[in-house]
């Protein structure tokens, strides 16, 4: 009976944390694939979240119960444009890919908290009207038990886990994966065979900062509900882990971004579960960083990178 | 052509300067007077020696993040959990400074010592599952940023004090301010800690340059199966990289703990010193001596940022100046192709002038 008490703390909290890191670590998976290194994940969440923040307090009016929507799909579109300058500055100039990745974090917390101060004249925006709220899935809900677990959680939450599969479809089981994966392992053969491997990986980047768009949008709308300078601290490092733990595979990122979430529920509500109490909140909240150093050192195995990561591609050089 | 040297140069200031263009551009678009702006910025860190002693005292804590995140680079290492390790070295040296009760001469050098080990400690960690189990060092470092930050908190709450927020101030043996200083300055809030910042250049610039280890470590940063087969231990020498890097850091968390604050408080998030040194490192070229002029560069305008406001433009501006100057200095293939490109223009110029004199001398 205590598990089940457990169970339905923890499960809607697993989910709720988990979704914003499901979307950006499969936005990680498309640009890795193409072997574009991406720690900018963190600067385009950061973009997202400002984007459908502002968007959402700007046009709560006009669209009513659409709005966080529609504001999620802003986010988006900006995301994908943000990250452009990743796709710009890596694969056309040729540089570093971890370094513009970082610039990219610096750039996207410059811009978006200038911009705040600039429009709000304060540091911080205020809550937004019209966040995301959790709904129960009509018949699944209903289900005794299983139903509030389980299935009464965000939308956005059963979106991140379907579009896994989707994008794990497209990567593995279409020609566009894979001419994806190939320019990711080895873009000089895949340049012979006429793929074009610049515009390949210039699509998986925008890929990368759409998906990464929605997931601080999600994050936004869901757990943070305004935007400031602190609003997204880290989850687009997480989603990073997320995605190498998982193995640069969409099945495996969410997995693996199902289980942070499950740890950061733990460190959330911990304190109040029977088995849990006693334990030193330093512990649940140091777990989730631990495990994926364990898991990497070996215990999930090893893991093969895309060979061609971090390296430009230089036509006519072997 | 243009010497490899000369551009390598070159390259740093062009992109300094690009960016605080693209500043001036940003300040235009927004209806603000960016020569105002920037003389704002300007007194701001140098204005009167108050404002001196506060970049100064910014400046330090870079120099050393900064060493940190060169040196890992000449190995071949991005080190981006140089955060982790300034909150490491923060720490273990106010730990020190608080706990105990020695003579200056004593207490001082062992509290840099400790946040020296904690960091190098935190270092060692993914330098050593980079050797031996060849775990990318980028996300494990990231992890363990996080790790450090909890740890610390942790620590300062239940181990240190006694479920408080922050801790006593460190004894005076182990503090790197002084009056004299203090009162030169204005009241800012300038310490010491510059001088081991200076010692600290030097050190790291005689390890690379001037010492077998340093030549190894460069080796293995450029080649490591070229290193391996001429009987270098590449594994070591990751480790080892980590292990100084970190130690570089913790010497920067030092400051923070022994200088600027004098304690520690329970922290929120991160400091940026780590983050910041990335960029340092990339604007100094990986050099000892590059990072203290890309630590002044990002003293300066993060000192100077705060007076902007004066000028009504936002403090945030000079993040996205610093940002542009990153990815400026990052695509250094493309100025490189430029320079390259106007240079050729210019010398068929000249070579063109002097086949017309030669003709008319004919």
């Amino acid at each position: 009976m205590i598990l089940l008490e457990m169970l339905e703390t923890i499960l809607p909290v697993t989910l709720f944390w988990a979704a914003p890191l499901i979307f950006t670590a499969l936005g990680g998976v498309f640009s890795e694939r193409s072997g574009v290194v991406n720690i900018g994940l963190e600067g385009l969440m950061v973009i997202g979240a400002f984007s459908a923040i502002v968007f959402n307090l700007t046009f709560a009016d006009t669209f009513g119960g659409a709005t966080p929507w529609v504001s999620l799909s802003v986010a988006m579109f900006i995301g994908a444009l943000f990250a452009l300058i990743h796709a710009v500055v890596s694969i056309t100039f040729r540089a570093d890919q971890v370094v513009s990745g970082v610039a990219l974090n610096f750039l996207a917390l410059g811009v978006s908290i200038f911009l705040v101060k600039q429009w709000y004249g304060k540091g911080q925006t205020d809550m937004v009207d019209a966040p995301f709220y959790s709904t129960s899935i009509p018949v699944l809900g209903d289900i005794p038990i299983v139903g509030d677990m389980l299935f009464s959680s965000y939308a956005t939450s059963y979106i991140a886990i379907l579009l896994a599969f989707v994008v794990w479809y497209v990567v593995y089981k279409t020609p566009f994966g894979l001419r994806l994966r190939s320019v990711g392992e080895h873009p000089m053969a895949s340049d012979t065979n006429g793929i074009k491997v610049e515009r390949m990986r210039y699509i998986a980047v925008i890929l990368s900062g759409a998906f990464a768009g929605v997931g601080g949008g999600v994050f936004a709308l869901t757990i943070s509900q305004n935007f400031a300078s602190t609003t997204i601290s880290g989850q687009g490092f997480m989603a990073l882990a997320a995605m190498i733990f998982g193995k640069w595979h969409p099945l495996g990122a969410m997995g693996a971004a199902l289980f942070f979430g499950f740890a950061q529920s733990l460190s959330d509500v911990g304190s109040s579960l029977p088995l849990l109490e006693n334990v030193p909140s330093v512990y649940l909240l140091i777990a989730p960083y631990v495990l994926t150093i364990l898991a990497l050192a070996g215990f999930i195995g090893r893991a093969d990178a895309p060979k061609a990561l971090n390296i430009p591609y230089v036509k006519g050089s072997r | 052509m243009l010497s490899n040297r000369f551009i390598h140069i070159l390259i740093p200031v062009i992109s300094v300067f690009l960016g605080l263009i693209a500043g001036a551009i940003i300040m235009l678009l927004s209806g603000y007077n960016p020569l105002a702006g920037y003389a704002a910025l300007w007194n701001g860190a140098f204005g009167d020696l108050y404002f001196a002693g506060e970049t100064v005292r910014q400046i330090t804590p870079y120099i050393l993040s900064g060493l940190a995140v060169a040196l890992a680079f000449r190995a071949g290492l991005f080190n981006i959990g140089v955060e982790g390790q300034v909150f490491m070295g923060w720490l273990a040296s106010v730990w020190v400074g608080v706990s105990m009760d020695l003579p200056m001469v004593i207490h001082l050098p062992l509290a840099i010592l400790a946040g020296a080990l904690a960091g190098g400690l935190w270092g060692f960690i993914p330098g050593i599952l980079k050797a031996k189990l060849y775990v990318h060092e980028v996300i494990v470092s990231i992890m363990l940023n996080y790790t450090a930050l909890y740890i610390a908190n942790s620590v300062i709450r239940n181990v240190i004090t006694d479920q408080q927020d922050s801790t006593e101030r460190v004894a005076e043996s182990a503090s790197f301010r002084s009056q004299w200083l203090d009162e030169v300055t204005g009241y800012s809030s300038i310490h010491f800690g510059f001088i081991v910042a200076l010692i600290s250049v030097f050190l790291v610039w005689f390890l690379l340059n001037k010492t077998t280890k340093g030549y190894e470590l460069r080796a293995v940063g450029y080649n490591q199966h070229a290193s391996r087969y001429s009987g270098m231990k590449v594994d070591r020498n990751i480790i080892l990289a980590m292990v100084y890097s970190g130690a570089l850091a913790g010497v920067a968390g030092t400051m923070q703990g022994l200088g600027t604050f004098e304690k520690m408080s329970v922290q929120s998030g991160f400091t940026n010193i780590g983050f910041d040194g990335i960029a340092v490192a990339l604007i100094g070229g990986n050099t000892a001596i590059g990072v203290v002029l890309g630590a002044i560069l990002f003293g300066v305008l993060k000192v100077g940022a705060l007076n902007m406001p004066l000028a009504g433009v936002p403090t945030e501006l000079v993040e996205i100046v610093i940002a542009l100057i990153i990815f400026f200095v990052a695509s250094g293939y493309i100025i490189r192709w430029a320079l390259n490109r106007i240079e050729r223009n210019t010398s068929k110029k000249v070579k063109e002038e002097k086949t017309h004199d030669t003709t008319r001398d004919a």
